[in-house]
């Protein structure tokens, strides 16, 4: 075959690939969702985080605003330290409250940041002292258990 | 007797080492005269053209049909617990995991691998490379290096064809023919697929499998005693060599890459 006409298909086949990989990634993937703007970063503490992971959006009002950046053990206070990347576009008042919260039953969890009510706004590097930590089912289950243990201590005597 | 038998054993262990010991140096000896191959790169899309956009057939139907399997299994075993709307995650996380780079690098042994086999074992049948050498041409810059840049390019190309005409044909079974939520089999994949750990990753995956394959099918061509009888040995070699070490270096690629 003529070597032009074999240049023509092979750059279609390379094509097809790219064209593959774009698929996976935006319409498959998370790419789409992915942001790459700036971001600030800031921490907070919790007791308990449950099964949160690094890349777990960061939602206000079902908005998602941010990543969970990195997640580590504080060996001090042994909680567990959280740090977010939060877009630059959106700024919250400095008392704000982060939950950490699960989509569904079952579903993946992710960190719900609550706005305050304070004028000045979070900066870079600031850490955020009001959290909720996760709701762990096990836990919920024996909060359970011992509220009707103790209902039915009521109703026998 | 006893002897004899230890010296078998002893034999079949020397020869396996010498063997191994012997392809490492033929695929350093590969990379050590691919930037002069690389000087001529009309030689490689010819190769390319070759051994890729030919098996391009093959793994857009096996893609289609693993997608439309995949979809129709995973809807069975996923409905009794009501959570049919994760059907386009469990297919896309088996295609780009596993089964894409996996199924198309069998696919790419037998499809192209076994052609390269048993076409550099009948160019060394017919004296060719010999002739080569004569002319002062070095055959494993001339022939081998071309035929291994082009599939290690095609492979990855390949396998991510492969995924993506699998998700659609998961699509068409799950969500055309069965009627799971559309908005759901799509936002689910989208949340759960994660393009550097799970698309990169299976990139990876298949490239390191079209450095494999493809040296397998050169080495197992090149090493090949110039007759019938043993080129067509060396050909079915490739595809037992070159499927055992895919399964093998699958293995450890998914150990290293997905173990959070």
């Amino acid at each position: 075959m003529h070597r032009k006409t074999i240049d023509v298909w092979v750059g279609l086949f390379v094509l097809l690939g790219l064209a593959a990989l774009m698929f996976l990634a935006l319409k498959a993937g998370n790419m789409s969702t992915l942001s790459f703007g700036k971001t600030y970063a800031i921490t907070g503490k919790f007791d308990n985080i449950g099964g949160l992971k690094p890349q777990a959006p960061v939602k206000s009002a079902g908005v998602v605003v941010g990543r969970v950046g990195d997640i580590k053990f504080d060996d001090k206070s042994y909680q567990a330290l959280v740090t977010l990347d939060l877009e630059t576009g959106y700024k919250f008042p400095k008392d704000s409250s982060l939950k950490i919260l699960t989509a569904g039953l079952l579903g993946e969890q992710y960190i719900g940041i609550e706005p305050g009510g304070d004028t000045n706004n979070l900066v870079a590097g600031d850490r955020i002292s009001r959290t909720q930590s996760a709701a762990v089912l096990e836990d919920l289950i024996n909060q359970f258990i011992y509220s009707k243990a103790a209902d039915g201590k009521d109703s026998s005597k | 007797m006893i002897a004899d038998f230890l010296a078998a054993i002893g034999r079949t262990l020397r020869e396996a080492i010498a063997s191994v010991g012997f392809a490492t140096r033929a695929f350093f000896n590969l990379l050590g005269v691919s930037p002069g191959a690389m000087r001529r790169p009309g030689l490689i899309s010819e190769q390319i053209h070759f051994i890729g956009n030919y098996s391009l057939v093959i793994i857009i139907v096996s893609g289609l049909f693993v997608g439309m399997v995949l979809g129709l299994q995973g809807y069975y075993t996923l409905t009794p617990y009501g959570a049919e709307q994760k059907l386009g995650q469990v297919v896309a996380l088996a295609l780009v995991r596993e089964l894409g780079p996996v199924v198309t690098a069998l696919l790419f042994a037998g499809r192209a691998g076994t052609s390269l086999t048993a076409q550099i074992g009948l160019m060394k049948a017919g004296e060719q490379l010999s002739a080569m050498e004569m002319m002062a041409i070095n055959p494993v810059q001339r022939v081998l290096a071309p035929r291994f840049w082009a599939g290690v390019i095609a492979m990855p190309v390949l396998a991510t064809v492969f995924s993506a005409v699998g998700i659609v044909g998961g699509y068409l079974v799950g969500v055309q023919l069965i009627g799971v939520d559309e908005g759901a089999f799509w936002s689910q994949m989208q949340a759960n697929v994660d393009v550097r750990a799970d698309v990169i990753n299976g990139v990876i995956k298949s490239f390191v499998f079209g450095v494999a394959v493809t040296f397998t099918a050169l080495h197992q061509g090149y090493q090949a005693q110039p007759t019938p009888e043993d080129v067509s040995r060396a050909t079915t070699r490739t595809v037992v060599i070159a499927s055992l070490l895919v399964w093998g270096l699958d293995f450890v690629l998914t150990a290293l890459m997905f173990n959070k």
